[in-house]
């Protein structure tokens, strides 16, 4: 195995060959500060029709990237939507035209806590300025400008992607004829902050942190961040999942080893989930990304709350959500529902019956899919027809 | 009944927004958007019909009628529309009360229990009905508050809500019931149909 550094090295060597588009265009983030001339990374599937009707913007959601389907050439693993994105599948990339950007924050070619800082010649580190979800969506609308398309066919997310998605309708309230948020918030609960300081502490107790610094010196505080990914897997499953899936079974040992090493199936599968995550994944991005969804209140944006966030719109909205999610729970959901009926929006609702908890909407549900897809073919005839007259 | 549909259709303008509730696989809504161009909604319990109506391109929302009318604002449809569910509910009169909220005017239809095939088949018989409005046996039926298009008036009147019209529906024919032919359309209809708000 190589070491961890030669591994970066790698790595930073693939970035510089993946899609990048360099916005020039100075965007003042929420926190005060202007960021100008930064990299946003994106991956296209698909062809982009002579109408330019057939475009879907994917947001991706905490530890995801640019890379939906096919392989990831950073990582050489499969895309992390290729259940649902790809020739034939339910957002089906022979017909569609599907978009997806690496947020601003992140570590997967778009700007983010280990690009160099131009003033100090230095990775940012923790100089790296606080973005909000707000920020990472307006960043990605210089995309759109780019590849050309004014109104998106659809944009969809799911669990931060969705928060995106929400931040983009109230913001930019005519760029998408339709919108699917799945498994997702209109502000972030008070569990959902504290999982995310959990992670965050863990990071930051890792001596190898070092207040951000380890990115000057090519190394990553692995035990703080795979903790921080182990409580993350924790929350992406419900208990009767979990349960059914490693339930007290010992991992390759008839016995107990009376020892601190992974007796149980579960304690192996978080670790490994854990330490393989380390490989592809900066510590500071997870901290810069986490408090972005902390901050996420999409009701105090807007004076009158989310029915005034959602006045103005013209989108038709399918929000989904999985009746075992905790992390999402299918009433922050509902709520989302009720703000878009209050305001006159166009809106259908589904709850997926199942228990694989937040994960699901990764995975192979085939209920999940198949409304996914009934729902995007049935929007594109509406939206050719809507261009036709 | 197919007719009732048309029946449906018939009672309302065009243009206006209409939220129908236990919406089924929207094929109501789709002969409303289709030949009146009304904005329509629906709410629906089952996953399948859920998933039917999205297949059409049709606003659905998932959602359990007796506990969710909550998350609609008032009076934010024109119409509201229930069709063949009163019946079903634990708490039919609240819901009445929401649906009354929501919309300007609420199309309630219910199977009358008063039809005169089911009052054979309880009188003569001795045994719960099974018709075809009526197809579930005492069991296994959904309808816990079956009542009779005399019921429903004679409540509508009891509780000072508005009816605006009152239609009986049989598969070939419709016809107005008014308080005077109450009893007789009472017996000789297999559904009615309430306009009421």
């Amino acid at each position: 195995m190589p070491s961890l550094a030669g591994l970066f090295f790698w790595m930073n060597i693939k970035l510089d060959n993946i899609k990048k588009l360099d916005v020039a265009k100075p965007l003042k983030l929420d926190c005060g500060k202007t960021i100008k001339d930064f990299p946003l990374a994106y991956e296209t599937y698909g062809k982009l029709n002579n109408n330019k009707d057939n475009a879907i913007l994917v947001f991706h959601a905490l530890t995801g990237d640019q890379f939906v389907t096919g392989t990831n050439p950073i990582t050489n693993k499969e895309g992390w939507w290729v259940t649902a994105v790809g020739p034939g599948k339910a957002i089906d990339t022979n017909k569609y035209f599907v978009i997806c950007a690496n947020v601003i924050g992140g570590c997967m070619g778009s700007l983010g806590p280990k690009n160099i800082n131009p003033d100090t010649k230095k990775p940012y580190g923790l100089d790296f300025p606080v973005i909000t979800i707000k920020d990472m969506v307006r960043a990605q609308e210089s995309l759109l400008e780019h590849l050309g398309i004014k109104k998106l066919l659809c944009a969809t997310g799911g669990s931060m992607g969705g928060m995106q998605l929400l931040q983009f309708c109230a913001t930019f309230p005519d760029k998408a004829f339709s919108a699917i948020p799945i498994a997702c918030s209109s502000s972030h609960s008070a569990q959902n902050i504290a999982l995310n300081e959990l992670a965050r502490q863990a990071i930051m107790a890792d001596p190898i942190w070092d207040n951000g610094k380890y990115v000057t010196k090519n190394v990553q505080p692995k035990n703080g961040l795979a903790v921080a990914r182990m409580v993350g897997h924790i929350s992406y499953l419900s208990e009767k999942g979990m349960q059914e899936k490693f339930g007290r079974k010992l991992q390759e040992k008839a016995n107990y080893e009376f020892s601190f090493n992974a007796d149980f199936q579960v304690e192996s599968y978080l670790r490994h989930q854990g330490y393989a995550f380390v490989e592809r994944f900066d510590a500071n991005s997870i901290l810069y990304i986490t408090r972005a969804m902390d901050y996420f209140d999409l009701s105090k944006q807007f004076k009158g709350g989310m029915i005034e966030a959602f006045k103005k719109q013209n989108t038709k909205f399918l929000v989904i959500s999985f009746s075992s999610d905790w992390l999402y729970t299918t009433k922050e959901n509902k709520d989302i529902v009720i703000a878009l009926n209050a305001s006159g929006a166009d809106v259908s609702y589904s709850e997926i019956i199942t228990d694989k908890g937040h994960d699901s909407f990764l995975l192979n549900e085939p209920e999940f899919l198949k409304t996914l897809k009934g729902f995007i073919d049935s929007m594109y005839e509406k939206f050719k027809n809507e261009k036709r007259i | 009944m197919k007719k009732e549909f048309n029946v449906i259709a018939d009672l309302l303008p065009n243009n206006t927004r209409v939220l129908d509730v236990g919406c089924g696989d929207g094929s109501l809504m789709n002969l409303l958007k289709e030949e009146k161009n009304i904005e329509v909604r629906g709410l629906e319990l089952n996953q399948d019909n859920v998933q039917q109506c999205i297949h059409k391109g049709l606003p659905v929302i998932q959602g359990n009628a007796e506990t969710e009318l909550h998350q609609f604002p008032n009076q934010s449809f024109d119409y509201v529309i229930l069709s063949q569910t009163l019946q079903a509910f634990y708490k039919p009169e609240e819901v009445l009360r929401n649906l009354l909220r929501i919309g300007k005017s609420v199309i309630v239809s219910i199977p009358n229990f008063g039809f005169w095939k089911v009052r054979i088949k309880l009188l003569i018989f001795g045994e719960m009905p099974v018709t075809k409005t009526l197809p579930n046996t005492w069991y296994n039926t959904p309808n816990l508050h079956m009542c009779t298009i005399k019921d429903l008036f004679k409540f509508c009147e009891e509780k000072n809500i508005n009816i605006k019209k009152v239609i009986g529906v049989n598969e070939n024919s419709t016809s107005i019931i008014k308080k005077r032919n109450l009893e007789i359309k009472n017996l000789f209809s297999k559904l009615g149909i309430f306009l009421i708000g």
